[in-house]
């Protein structure tokens, strides 16, 4: 029973992040019909705004205290932040917690990024071929990570999670289990309730907004929107902002899990697509439905139990799964019929 | 079954074609891509390619997961030696097999979908395989150290024919003939025009039409009266041959086969070949593969002191600052280039290379005529 | 004898009834139209005809074979061709080549890998093709690409790819639609051929013209049933139909 707990809660943060990226994917696809292969890359851009803003923040100052010497003889050289040297403890925190701050600058950020992509490149696929919207921004993808990976390196760059959030939290025992059974890092359970709020946010945002209610409308029946003289264009580019800050928000709150490199969003990218294939082209309770289902059960299929009767079922469950619903249900979990059957 | 029951403009094409590619070393050794191992990857890429184009070109399926046929191929060619021989012949042989039965199988499901969900499939597919060959599979792929040949192979074949390899760790050979070099070359020469010669046929054939009707209107065609499933899985089972046969080469000139040409970012490569020459062209793809594996050659090759001779002629800070800007296209970052070759193309071209000398031969043409002539009838049976 | 028979054939969608115990004969040698306000179910009938639709109940029967649960390429391929209300083409292939593929069908079965000869060197197919292109006006436009023809160039089209596979039976969802006055007598005047031909032919159409100089029977469609069926001399006079057109309101 424990058990079973710890691996639905193991799959919720893997789960949170494929729900988001798979949220701006199926909202692209629904409303500018679309399908964004570099959503990935935002993604993974998200996170390195994270390590950008870290990296900024932790600039040194060297001092040289002449009263010190080293052991080799040299006066001793006192390095500190600036944000350090010049605001003190506030500036010791924000550097702790360096991971939810850059969220501050991700927001401008990632809003910028979706709409120059949107302006710049999108915007002249809306009618071209699946097959080309496809090429042009699985090249876009490549181009942004090759970038990144020329600024950052090849290397995996650790973000560490703040300090009290480090820690694990002992589940079990308030749920009456043996102490020590359900231990649970609580970045990780920050994570799956960050990613809560964010899908809330999103939900929200469509529900009870005047723009919201034409972007639904604009999902369920894009030619009749056209036809009511509504300026969709504009309308778009905001969605595409949206749905941009989103990946870029998952990503970022991801470092502390997966230290960021430039193609952690190529590897997500892949499962997106199959979550939101899954849980169904275009309907966004389907990808958030479909990335939690897909994370909770790519953890299970990890347990040494589940491995012993399927080897290697860990490795391949989730396109498994995506084979399945694709075959026995078309349209995904939740999607609407005749979307992009052709 | 009349061999020669080809169009002027065909047989015109796969002459030059044999010219072009029997005289390769020669041709291309001013452009510096004269010699075997770059030689030998054009052939097989160009062969990958022209596979792919049956299924992509014609049906217009757009497969992401070719890469795992073009993997399965070399595979099986690698234990082919292990077990049999270290002859070629049965490696590419069964090889081509294997690469046609996983594409039956995969097809076979993938193909009851169309459009995107098509891909994502066939995607799901490769990426399974991809997965569980560094995985569980590990006794057949040998995991990340990728499958490679052991003196103590039991290669019965050679054995039973007395055929001892020594002490040394053996390569193909065709009868004594090692298959490294320009011999390698030519052996995947003769293959690239094999093959060629069969797509032309496809290509020129009623199966060939209904495969581009498939693409054009499949609703259409099935109430036609043509039951258009089994003609997209034998274009798919095709391609998947052709695909296998690649992979199999592969092996022969260096016998070694690796998980990560299964990866889906290999299957996109392809499609970008394919599309870089010109989809649903007869030699559009070869000219993407050859295009994109030159220009990987070249530009991967640079490095800072080679830029920095190049840029000699600037004044210093011009020169470091070209130096820095250049580098990020080159050496490591040549797939920069390569992503960005992928949009222009798309935005600005998407008929592919294939498109650019057809409307440069046309501009041409029309200022030789004094521009009086503006019938350049596209007729899409006799294009190239 | 009837070579097409349709008894108390039901379809709906969700709550709408779109076909309600419709019962049809159509006689083989004969042109039959059918006629009936916009939205009275006429293309929903035909698709059931042709496999796109099955029929939630009742019987569609073609030369005494059950046609429900079969698959489109397999009722073509036992005689009955279509014509649909936009017209069907192969957008990116040449006219010749438009044709050519109903003709290979016609010959080679739904699926034959034919994939060593050149389509240029079946002469006999070729002729075939040019000649009803011909037969249709648009020989001259052989090898354009289909997509840019005008509306009533495609529809002919359409209709030559159906006539090349000498069908048994001929289904055509409104074939004047979107045509000048000119070309709609030209189609009449084909069809008239066609009919001459012993082809056996179900008309949809709006155009009474197109219908009383064409149709040995008329049945009338209204809100999913055929509330008459009857010879076109006492069709003209009946106060049902008029009622059935103007209460539909769209004529
Ligand atoms: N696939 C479908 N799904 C839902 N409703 C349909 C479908 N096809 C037709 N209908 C509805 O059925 C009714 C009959 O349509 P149709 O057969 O096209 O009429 P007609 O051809 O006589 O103008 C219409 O109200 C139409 O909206
Ligand atoms: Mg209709």
């Amino acid at each position: 029973m424990d058990a079973i707990f710890l691996q639905v809660l193991n799959g919720l943060d893997k789960g949170g992040a494929y729900a988001l990226i798979a949220l701006g994917l199926t909202l692209i696809f629904g409303t500018l019909g679309v399908v964004n292969f570099a959503h990935g890359a935002l993604f993974m851009l998200g996170a390195f705004v994270a390590v950008a803003f870290k990296s900024i923040l932790s600039l040194e100052q060297v001092t040289i205290d002449p009263t010190r010497m080293t052991a080799w003889g040299t006066p001793m050289e006192i390095r500190q932040p600036f944000v350090e040297v010049w605001f003190g403890d506030l500036g010791a925190t924000v550097l702790e917690y360096s991971v939810p701050f850059a969220i501050l600058a991700a927001i401008p950020t990632m809003l910028f990024i979706g709409l120059v992509m949107e302006r710049g490149l999108i915007q002249f696929f809306y009618k071209r071929p699946h097959a080309d919207q496809i090429l042009v921004t699985f090249g876009l993808a490549i181009v942004v990570q090759e970038i990144i990976k020329s600024i950052f390196g090849a290397n995996p760059i650790p973000q560490p999670a703040p300090e009290i959030a480090k820690g694990m939290i002992d589940f079990g025992v308030a749920l009456g289990f043996d102490a020590g059974n359900v231990v649970y890092p609580a970045w990780r359970l920050i994570y799956f309730l960050f990613s809560l709020s964010v899908i809330a946010v999103v939900f929200a945002f469509l529900q009870f907004t005047t723009f919201g209610m034409v972007v639904r409308a604009g999902m369920a029946d894009r030619e009749t929107v056209g036809l009511l003289g509504i300026d969709i264009d504009r309308r778009f580019t905001i969605v595409f902002g949206i749905a941009a800050l989103v990946a870029g928000l998952a990503g970022l709150m991801y470092t502390p899990i997966l230290s960021p490199d430039y193609h952690m969003g190529m590897d997500f990218l892949v499962l997106s697509f199959v979550v939101v294939v899954v849980g169904g082209m275009g309907s966004l309770s389907g990808a958030v439905l479909a990335g939690f289902l897909l994370g909770i059960l790519q953890s299970f299929a990890s347990m040494n139990e589940v491995k012993a009767i399927f080897p290697g079922i860990d490795q391949i469950i989730i396109y498994l799964i995506a084979v399945v619903v694709l075959l026995v249900r078309p349209r995904g979990l939740m999607g609407r019929k005749g979307v992009m059957e052709h | 079954m009349k061999l020669l029951a080809m169009s002027r403009n065909d047989i015109l094409l796969f002459v030059g074609f044999v010219i072009f590619t029997l005289a390769g070393p020669i041709i291309l050794e001013p452009f510096g891509a004269g010699y075997p191992d770059l030689l030998q990857k054009f052939a097989i890429f160009g062969i990958f390619a022209l596979g792919f184009n049956i299924l992509f070109g014609l049906t217009g399926y757009l497969s992401f997961g070719h890469a795992a046929f073009l993997g399965a191929g070399s595979y099986t060619a690698v234990w082919t030696f292990k077990l049999f021989s270290m002859n070629p012949i049965p490696a590419i042989i069964l090889s081509t097999l294997i690469g046609g039965i996983f594409a039956a199988a995969i097809g076979f499901i993938s193909l009851r979908r169309t459009g995107i969900y098509f891909s994502i499939l066939t995607l799901a597919f490769a990426q399974m395989s991809y997965n569980l060959a560094y995985s569980v599979l590990t006794p057949i792929t040998n995991g990340e150290t990728g499958l490679q040949l052991a003196q103590s192979d039991p290669r019965v074949l050679d054995v039973a024919l007395g055929r001892d390899y020594g002490a040394v760790l053996p390569s193909s050979d065709f009868f004594g003939l090692e298959m490294t070099g320009y011999p390698g070359f030519y052996f995947c020469a003769i293959f690239l025009i094999i093959c060629f010669f069969i797509k032309i046929r496809i290509f020129r054939s009623p199966f060939g039409l209904m495969l581009r009707a498939v693409k054009s209107n499949q609703n259409r065609l099935n109430y036609t009266g043509v039951n258009s499933r089994p003609y997209d899985l034998s274009a798919f089972i095709i391609s998947g041959m052709y695909a296998g046969l690649a992979g199999g080469l592969l092996a022969v000139t260096d016998p070694l086969a690796g998980a990560e040409r299964m990866q889906w970012t290999a299957s996109g490569e392809v499609v970008l070949m394919t599309i870089l020459g010109g989809a649903g062209t007869l030699i559009g793809p070869v000219i993407g593969a050859g295009a994109i594996k030159y220009f990987e050659n070249i530009f991967s090759a640079f490095n800072d002191t080679i830029l920095m001779n190049a840029f000699s002629f600037l004044p210093e800070v011009l020169q470091s600052a070209a130096v820095s800007v250049t580098s990020l296209f080159v050496g490591e970052g040549w797939h920069l280039t390569l992503g960005a070759l992928f949009m222009l193309i798309v935005i600005f071209l998407p008929g592919g290379l294939m498109e650019g000398f057809k409307r440069i031969s046309a501009m041409i043409k029309k200022r030789m005529n004094g521009g009086s002539d503006g019938s350049a009838s596209s007729n899409p049976t006799t294009s190239a | 004898m009837s070579i097409l028979s349709v008894a108390n054939v039901n379809k709906r969608f969700g709550g709408l009834k779109a076909l309600d115990e419709v019962n049809l004969n159509i006689e083989a040698g004969t042109v039959h139209a059918i006629i009936g306000p916009n939205g009275a179910g006429k293309s929903t009938l035909l698709n059931c005809f042709v496999g796109r639709l099955k029929p939630d109940t009742g019987t569609v029967t073609f030369d005494g074979k059950s046609l429900l649960g079969i698959k489109p390429h397999e009722i073509n391929q036992m005689g009955v061709s279509r014509v649909f209300q936009t017209p069907e083409i192969f957008g990116d292939l040449t006219l010749r080549e438009n044709v050519l593929i109903p003709a290979f069908a016609k010959r080679d079965g739904a699926f034959k890998i034919n994939a060593w000869n050149s389509v240029g060197d079946e002469k006999d197919l070729e002729t075939k093709a040019m000649d009803m292109l011909a037969d249709l006006g648009i020989a001259e436009k052989a090898s354009d690409v289909a997509g840019q023809l005008s509306r009533g160039d495609k529809r002919r089209l359409e209709l030559a790819m159906c006539l090349i596979q000498d069908p048994k039976l001929l289904l055509l969802d409104e074939p004047t639609a979107g045509m000048a006055r000119a070309d709609t007598n030209d189609t009449i005047d084909l069809m008239k051929r066609i009919a001459e031909r012993g082809v056996t032919m179900v008309v949809i159409e709006h155009d009474m013209h197109v219908v009383f100089s064409l149709a040995d029977k008329i049945s009338v469609l209204a809100q999913g049933t055929v509330i008459v069926e009857d010879l076109p001399e006492n069709i003209k006079g009946n106060l049902k139909v008029q009622e059935a057109y103007l209460g539909g309101a769209h004529l």
